[in-house]
């Protein structure tokens, strides 16, 4: 065997090193909740990394929660609207702001990446002054309308750099057919931005999903309050005990949704973005 | 099918004015092409027509109605892009159905009228596939399709053809002039090229830096072209230019004396220029002729070109430009390094004066 061989190996094993520890780096967190969440109670506090026997007590005891079912529907209902309202406005706002000429264009697409740069904290309170004039402190649009001014910024972005990209006798072809803006949106340039779409719908999604500073603010009751406040607010039998199986068991709940929308997602992704790659 | 008419259109983005005082009478079923150089303002004109550009001043009427503030789709006009721009996620069938939906035809209609323009355009196989399962000349044909399935009173092309590879082009274009006998609808089309100009128009509009030069009959343009810019771009290869120097009195007769030929009794009527006036000569290569040289009115040849069925010789003078001839008829029996001298055909010289304007031929003594 020969040095250059050996170097050869050398190199391979060192890839895949680095691969398993930023596996480990990734996934041993969601791993270990996963594993606590398996646990009874009795054992929680005895580190193990694999498991030795399941236990469901956990699961059992969440989803039986009123509350936590109400949560999880809260959750979707606030991700699904600001998704839609996001997808919606954004693809028209990219439509004028990628496609219409006009006097300061360039200065309104700044504004809007600039918005986005505010730590939520700074608008924290001039929004809830905002929540509370429309009348929607303590329900699920408080959060809708919160949630979308900051996920808008970014799907605006992204989809204003994707419609510039599409050819301009597209439309024009599309102008020349009779159609108006809004069917050369929805009927020409919706079908053809899927990917940028599914990439920032899904990103929108998670936001929304796991914010917790607005939720926790804009919400008062149980009935009302979105998953990552209930699952902080889980508490045990008595002020000292933090139920650790339990919040981990939520924790998971809220999770695998996610997680499967992301594996659907990123095949259409992927094959959506090299399919455009192509000229057709 | 309808006619157009352009009147003082005048076009300006921003600071540049791209479109100048253009003037165009278009007939009602004529083929009209617009030709010039890249840049020229061809494509804007279209676009003005289109509707897709709006227009800065000037009126312009389809039939008696002026249209100028008609949105694409009152004006009756269907347009076929360069880039084809089909919507890549329709079918065929779909491409051409887009528009007859949007129009809010009856469902049976727009099946008969797709499957109609199928059938012109021989799509009847394809009307499934997506455009990238089409090759480029499917392509150019479903752009086509598209453009004509809502039976548009005119037809707008910009360069539809510049995509594809040269034998493609020349059959595309024979099924365009086809089809334009087929749907005698008036058809408007842009190109850089003048083959494709001569070709396939009724009526040439050769445009340069966004004014009329000339309008004509590819016959016209080619006899009689009333610019030096117009005869160099028609034709080809290319008209040689020289300059030449009008000599005796310009009342009685023109009479030029140009280097390395000598002096020719021309045609044309120079009454309106100065004695020793200097003009530019233009004579096409088919219109010389070579011959054995003596004195010293000679040219050398630099250069054969052997193209089977035609020969072109290029010649110099003994100091300055390259000229060129074109003679049909292999073999040729002209060599890199000989001299020769060149006889023009007198009746098919050109003469453009200080402003490269075209001398016209005396009325009276009009050659043969
Ligand atoms: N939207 C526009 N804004 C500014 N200038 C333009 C625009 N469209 C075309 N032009 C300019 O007008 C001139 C003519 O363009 P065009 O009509 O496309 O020429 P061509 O004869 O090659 O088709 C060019 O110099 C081009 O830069
Ligand atoms: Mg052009």
């Amino acid at each position: 065997m020969n040095s250059r061989q050996l170097i050869a190996i050398a190199k391979r094993a060192g890839f895949w090193a680095l691969i398993g520890v930023l596996m480990v780096y990734a996934i041993f967190p969601f791993y270990y909740a996963v594993i606590t969440s398996l646990k009874p109670a009795s054992q929680l506090f005895r580190v193990d990394y694999w498991l030795n026997s399941v236990d469901f007590s956990n699961y059992e005891r969440v989803l039986t929660q009123g509350s936590f079912l109400q949560a999880i529907g809260n959750s979707v209902l606030v991700a699904v609207c600001v998704v839609f309202i996001a997808l919606l406005l954004g693809l028209t706002a990219a439509y004028a702001l990628g496609r219409v000429r006009f006097r300061g264009r360039n200065s309104v697409l700044l504004i809007v990446l600039g918005v986005s740069m505010f730590p939520q904290v700074a608008v924290l309170a001039g929004l809830f002054e905002v929540v509370r004039v429309l009348n929607i402190y303590n329900s699920p649009w408080a959060l809708v309308l919160s949630y979308t001014i900051f996920t808008l910024p970014f799907t605006v972005w992204v989809l204003t750099t994707f419609m510039r990209q599409l050819p301009m006798e597209l439309e024009e072809a599309a102008i020349m057919d009779g159609a108006t803006p809004w069917v050369t949106i929805t009927r020409v340039f919706m079908p053809l931005m899927w990917p940028a779409m599914a990439t920032t719908g899904l990103l929108a999604f998670i936001a929304a999903w796991n914010e917790f500073l607005f939720a926790l603010t804009f919400t008062l009751t149980d009935s009302q309050r979105t998953v990552p406040v209930a699952i902080a607010l889980i508490s045990g039998g008595s002020p000292h005990e933090l139920p650790w199986g339990t919040i981990m068991a939520a924790s998971v709940v809220v999770t695998v949704p996610l997680v499967v929308l992301v594996m659907i997602f990123q095949r259409r992704i992927v094959s959506g973005l090299t399919a455009g790659a192509v000229k057709g | 099918m309808a006619s157009v008419t352009l009147n003082k259109i005048n076009k300006v983005f921003g600071s540049t004015h791209i479109i100048n005082d253009v003037d165009l009478i278009i007939g009602d079923g004529e083929f009209v092409v617009f030709v010039g150089p890249s840049g020229c303002g061809k494509s804007t004109l279209l676009r003005l027509i289109a509707g897709l550009e709006s227009i800065t001043d000037g009126d312009l009427k389809i039939d008696d109605d002026v249209v100028n503030e008609l949105p694409p789709r009152e004006r009756g006009v269907g347009m076929v892009f360069q880039s084809y721009a089909l919507y890549p996620h329709m079918s065929v069938y779909e491409n051409m159905a887009f528009g007859l939906k949007l129009a809010k035809t009856d469902k049976q209609t727009v099946h008969e009228r797709v499957m109609a323009t199928a059938r012109i355009l021989q799509l009847e196989e394809l009307l499934e596939r997506k455009p990238k399962a089409l090759s480029g000349g499917q392509r150019q044909r479903v752009a086509m399709g598209r453009a004509m399935a809502r039976e548009p009173r005119i037809l707008l092309f910009d360069e539809p053809l510049s995509n594809l590879d040269a034998s493609l082009r020349v059959q595309m274009r024979n099924e365009i002039a086809r089809l334009h006998d087929r749907l005698g609808s008036t058809m408007i089309y842009v190109t850089h090229d003048q083959v494709e100009a001569m070709t396939l128009a009724d009526k040439i509009v050769v445009l340069k830096g966004g004014h009329i030069e000339q309008v004509g009959s590819p016959q016209t343009l080619y006899q009689q072209p009333a610019t030096k810019f117009v005869a160099g771009f028609i034709g080809s290869p290319t008209m040689n230019f020289m300059p030449a120097e009008l000599e005796d009195n310009p009342a009685e007769g023109c009479r030029v004396r140009a280097k390395g030929i000598g002096a020719l009794n021309l045609p044309q009527d120079a009454s309106a220029q100065r004695t020793n006036a200097q003009l530019t000569l233009g004579v096409r290569p088919e219109h010389l002729r070579l011959a054995p040289a003596e004195g010293d009115n000679a040219f050398e040849v630099v250069n054969v070109e052997y193209l089977g069925n035609e020969v072109y010789v290029y010649l110099e003078p003994m100091e300055g430009r390259t000229l060129l001839i074109h003679r049909s008829e292999a073999p040729c029996q002209w060599q890199v390094g000989q001299r020769a001298a060149l006889i023009a055909d007198l009746a098919c010289v050109h003469l453009f004066d200080g402003n490269d304007h075209s001398l016209a031929v005396r009325k009276t003594s009009a050659a043969a």
